[in-house]
């Protein structure tokens, strides 16, 4: 195990510099370069062709979307767009690579030069982007054997259906000032970038599934310097949780070995999920990739009227939207950062765009759907229920079709694939009994079964009156609204 | 009859196809018949499969009955060098590594052919991966030219221009990244012709170089050259590099041959010291016939024409070391060192050991050390320089003249083995023929006689703007007349009928076979 040191007594000798690297997959119908299903979860090696199997005279072409996704990103993060750039071939050899190059961009990315602004606790940080370019993904290997690994394994098969898929390279330049918030400002940038390809609709950004990829670079300068540190890059850092754990561990590491008079050696770092880091391939001898222009494929040039038109279509920027709607919604700041916690803003808002108040819709996400989210262990968003459903539900509470209690029963009829929520309530026969006439026949009936009950009720003891409203609740088969079972009996008592 | 048929042009046999006086079926027969009585000596092809080539040769008839219209050349057999990938079909590249590989797609060049009627009669024999001037590289045969078997046919395509020249196929698919399509036409006095850089679409043709190679096409004759031309050029969304624009005139040029008023360059800096005396005296021989048919003759200094070389073999073989490298054993062809025990990275290395040959692993040596860390900007970043001036050359030149013209080679075919121990030597057969693949040009190379000295064939080189590939075949098709006239029949005719062409079985005792004579189809069957 690695010797770690207190993480306040690291802060107090040395400040983190930080470097992130994001890969976003991109959503587009295509991969990058031909015109296979970019599509995740397929048969091994179906959605495979010539070109991305790197077959002998199989050559790429660009994927326009792809190029329109990237530009949309790159503005969408403050960057310039190259008016003229080019691929470049990253020259390596490995099983998964179907070319044994990876056609990427080097010196000539399409985006750069941008910023995003996170804010933790109410501080706003700044994070420069160097670049955000256009590359292609590799293939997948599986291992067979103990070890899991390429070495040592009984033997390995490779899954050529994710190489070609259209990747996004955003790189930031080094961060600093970050103090002993940077673990926590990682995990706000990736958020923040998460948010962002969600709102421009490119990704699916889910970072379990490696659609959003975080390679996490730290190095500590000794307080008062401006030297910088040797780096590490963590990679296999899968949630946003992790970015901020992996983080803090990485410090902490590299603390304890700088003020033991060690020196950090520059390594990939693989995180684990059980909280600790294992060094992976040592990076002290530079690999020479031998980038050079991609013959293949003619220059990028976006004209002006091409990059301003897809400025026009960019959606809000998150941040603002967040203060928008915070003030739209009249929420407490509390109220509304267990929305942004629970990862419900989108899903409110569409529920709210479907009809319901704000409060109604946080409180069917936040309740019991994050109840049913959590029992599953899936994600909200893939609960089983759409805003318009919630919205729906709420519907009926509000026209006294339903209770609460009742509404609850209709989701978990929805969840049961029984239908639309009206159709549950049909076909369950949720109804709330609203007939004064049944209902006044069961008051009628509590009442004559509990003489007590009543008689303290006539007393002006109205606390007496929950007793019977349960009786006639149960008698009801919750089929009935309470408030006015509560009117009734005591209509009858007075 | 099977002498006529072998004899003729591709586009006589398309017409009398056409006209259904011959079958496509008795066409590739004849073909096929004289690969089996020369191939043994000649060495042109690696793969010849007759029922395979009869199919499609059953296929075209069946359409042309039913009285479909299928292009000029539809039944007209077609050698295709074994650079494309033919689907279902091996395709070697002239090296082990890809032995026993069937690709699973058909390059867009070889749909084009099929979808004209076109019969591919066989797989060509080539430098390995393209790279090489005498296919002496081809990991499986010396191929020899059908004028003295003892010499080298050029190459890479030499297996192409020696099916050619030796009667074995009217056609020929060629791939030029330095001259591998023109300086194996000069040596065997045929026709080859560079296209315009995305011209003819990549997608499917085994790279050796992206950005310098391009597929063409072979034949013996001018017009022959341009009805392939039409079949296999145009835009080709697959690859990237493919221009989207009309295909330049070429078969009306080839049919005129006017050249009156056309102003020819020749490029003063592609002559004198090193260029053999006959191949200088047939090249300016050359000239006078064009002269006397209107065209004006000057002379033109492209000063970095002189840097080509040095340039191109930093670029290509930069190139040539990162599309080579997906040839590792992982996913088709040769597989060499997996017992269970060695590392997948020892795999690769013994595989690409044992599979390639010494010429390529030249080359993925040079190209990796020029692309280096480093390295890369006094190499390939210079390169890149003096590529960008060598296009500057061209175009100041051609404010000047319509085209350039110099010798396609600077000597005849020389002997196998002779340049083999000296790769400089060997590199020097594309000297004149690298410029237009640096800048992207079309070219060709036209036969122009026999060098005094030896008796062997002399290519002249036509240079033409981007997109012009039109006045190729305008000069072409003059200097085919003019000196056609002069020698009374081709080259190759003459060739046909001498005691040393023979063993090639083609004498008709006829300068110029007959066109209008029909075959009976029932001799056509005694081959």
């Amino acid at each position: 195990m690695d010797e770690l040191l207190d993480y306040d007594e690291a802060m107090a000798l040395f400040d983190p510099v930080l470097g992130l690297e994001v890969h976003v997959e991109l959503n587009t119908a295509s991969k990058m370069f031909c015109g296979c299903a970019n599509h995740f979860g397929a048969e091994p090696n179906s959605n495979t062709c010539p070109v991305c199997l790197g077959l002998p005279g199989a050559l790429p072409a660009v994927n326009a979307t792809a190029i329109e996704s990237a530009i949309r990103i790159g503005l969408s993060l403050n960057c310039d767009i190259a008016t003229w750039c080019r691929f470049a071939r990253k020259n390596y050899f490995y099983p998964d690579m179907t070319k044994d190059f990876q056609t990427s961009q080097y010196d000539e990315p399409l985006c750069f030069e941008g910023h995003v602004d996170v804010e933790v606790d109410g501080r706003t940080f700044r994070i420069a982007v160097e670049r955000a370019h256009m590359e292609e993904d590799a293939g997948k290997l599986v291992h067979a054997g103990a070890s899991g690994r390429i070495h040592g394994a009984d033997y390995s098969l490779v899954d050529y259906n994710r190489a070609g898929t259209p990747l996004i390279e955003i790189v930031t330049k080094p961060v600093r000032g970050t103090g002993s918030m940077a673990p926590q400002v990682a995990k706000a940038y990736v958020a923040a970038l998460r948010d962002t390809m969600r709102a421009l609709g490119v990704s699916d950004v889910k970072m379990e599934q490696g659609s959003l990829r975080c390679d996490a670079n730290v190095s500590l300068m000794p307080k008062g310097s401006d030297v910088l540190g040797t780096r590490t890059e963590t990679k296999n850092v899968n949630s946003l949780r992790s970015i901020e754990a992996a983080l803090t561990y990485e410090i902490r590491r590299q603390a304890a070995i700088l003020a033991g008079g060690g020196r950090v050696k520059q390594e990939t770092r693989m995180w684990h999920e059980e909280g600790y880091t294992t060094a992976g391939r040592s990076k002290e001898e530079a690999e020479d990739y031998r980038y050079f222009p991609e013959p293949d494929l003619v220059p990028v040039a976006p004209s002006r009227e091409w990059v301003e038109q897809l400025r026009s279509t960019l959606p809000e920027n998150p941040a603002a939207k967040r203060v928008r709607l915070a003030a739209e919604w009249g929420m407490t700041e509390r109220e509304f950062g267990d929305v942004l916690a629970a990862d419900a803003l989108d899903l409110i808002e569409a529920t709210v765009a479907a009809g319901a108040s704000p409060a109604s819709a946080r409180k069917w996400w936040l309740g019991e759907l994050a109840r049913v989210a959590n029992a599953e262990g899936v994600e909200l968003a893939a609960v089983g229920l759409t805003p318009a459903q919630v919205a729906e539900v709420q519907g009926l509470v509000d026209g006294g079709v339903v209770n609460d209690k009742l509404a609850r029963q209709v989701i978990e009829g929805v969840l049961a694939g029984e239908g639309s929520p009206a159709e549950v309530v049909e076909r369950r026969g949720l109804k709330v009994v609203s007939d004064d006439g049944a209902l006044s026949a069961a008051v009628d009936a509590a009442i004559a079964a509990d003489p007590d009950a009543a008689a303290k009720i006539r007393d002006g003891k109205v606390a007496a009156a929950g007793a019977l409203i349960g009786s006639v609740m149960k008698a009801m088969r919750g089929q009935a609204d309470a408030g006015r079972v509560r009117e009734l009996i005591l209509e009858k008592l007075s | 009859m099977s002498a006529k048929i072998l004899r003729a042009t591709a586009s006589e046999l398309g017409e009398r196809i056409a006209r259904r006086e011959l079958t496509a079926v008795e066409v590739t027969t004849a073909f096929l018949d004289q690969i089996e009585r020369v191939d043994d000596d000649v060495k042109a092809f690696l793969h010849v499969d007759r029922a395979w080539s009869l199919d499609q040769a059953r296929v075209v008839d069946a359409r042309l009955d039913a009285g479909e219209k299928l292009g000029p050349l539809a039944g007209v057999p077609i050698a295709v060098k074994d650079i494309f990938c033919t689907q279902g079909v091996p395709t070697t590249c002239g090296s082990k590594i890809l032995e026993g590989w069937l690709p699973p797609y058909n390059a867009t060049v070889i749909d084009r052919v099929r979808n004209a009627g076109l019969v591919m009669i066989g797989k060509a024999n080539m430098d390995e991966f393209a790279m090489g001037s005498s296919t002496e590289n081809s990991a499986f045969q010396v191929t020899g030219n059908p004028w003295d078997l003892e010499r080298i046919p050029g190459g890479s395509g030499g297996g192409s221009s020696a099916a050619l020249a030796s009667f074995q196929a009217p056609l020929a698919l060629g791939t030029d990244t330095g001259g591998s399509i023109r300086q194996p036409a000069a040596v065997t006095a045929t026709v080859g012709v560079k296209p315009t850089y995305g011209g003819t679409s990549r997608y499917g043709v085994i790279a050796m170089a992206s950005s310098l190679d391009q597929p063409g096409p072979c034949a013996r004759t001018v017009l022959d050259a341009a009805l392939l031309h039409e079949v296999i050029c145009g835009h080709d969304p697959m690859d990237s590099t493919s221009i989207d624009a009309p295909v330049p005139a070429v078969v009306d040029a080839a049919r005129s041959g006017d050249v009156r008023g056309l102003r020819i360059g020749v490029v003063k800096e592609l002559g004198g010291n090193g260029y053999a005396p006959g191949v200088e005296q047939r090249f300016r021989e050359a000239l006078d016939v064009l002269k006397a048919q209107g065209a004006e003759i000057v002379e033109v200094s492209c000063p970095h024409f002189k840097y080509g070389l040095g340039a191109y073999y930093l670029i290509m073989p930069s190139e040539v070391s990162s599309n080579l490298a997906r040839f590792d054993a992982m996913r088709y062809g040769l597989r060499v060192g997996d017992d269970g025990v060695n590392t997948v990275e020892d795999v690769m290395r013994l595989t690409r050991g044992a599979g390639f040959g010494d010429e390529v692993k030249r080359r993925i040596i040079i190209g990796t050390y020029a692309l280096s860390s480093g390295y890369y900007d006094a190499y390939y970043g210079s390169a890149q320089k003096v590529r960008r001036l060598i296009a500057e050359d061209f175009d100041a030149a051609f404010t000047q003249v319509d085209v350039l013209v110099s010798p396609s080679t600077p000597t005849t075919a020389f002997k196998q083995g002779e340049r083999t121990a000296d790769p400089l030597a060997m590199y020097m057969s594309d000297l004149c023929t690298i410029p237009s693949n640096m800048a992207g040009n079309a070219s060709a190379s036209f036969p122009c006689g026999l060098a005094p000295e030896d008796g062997l064939p002399v290519g002249f080189q036509v240079m033409a703007p981007v997109l012009a590939d039109d006045r190729l075949y305008r000069v072409g098709a003059a200097l085919e007349r003019g000196l056609e006239a002069s020698w009374g029949g081709s080259l190759l005719d003459q060739l046909a009928d001498s005691d040393a062409g023979a063993y090639l079985g083609v004498r008709t005792d006829v300068a110029t076979p007959p066109l209008a004579e029909p075959v009976e189809a029932s001799d056509a069957r005694e081959i």
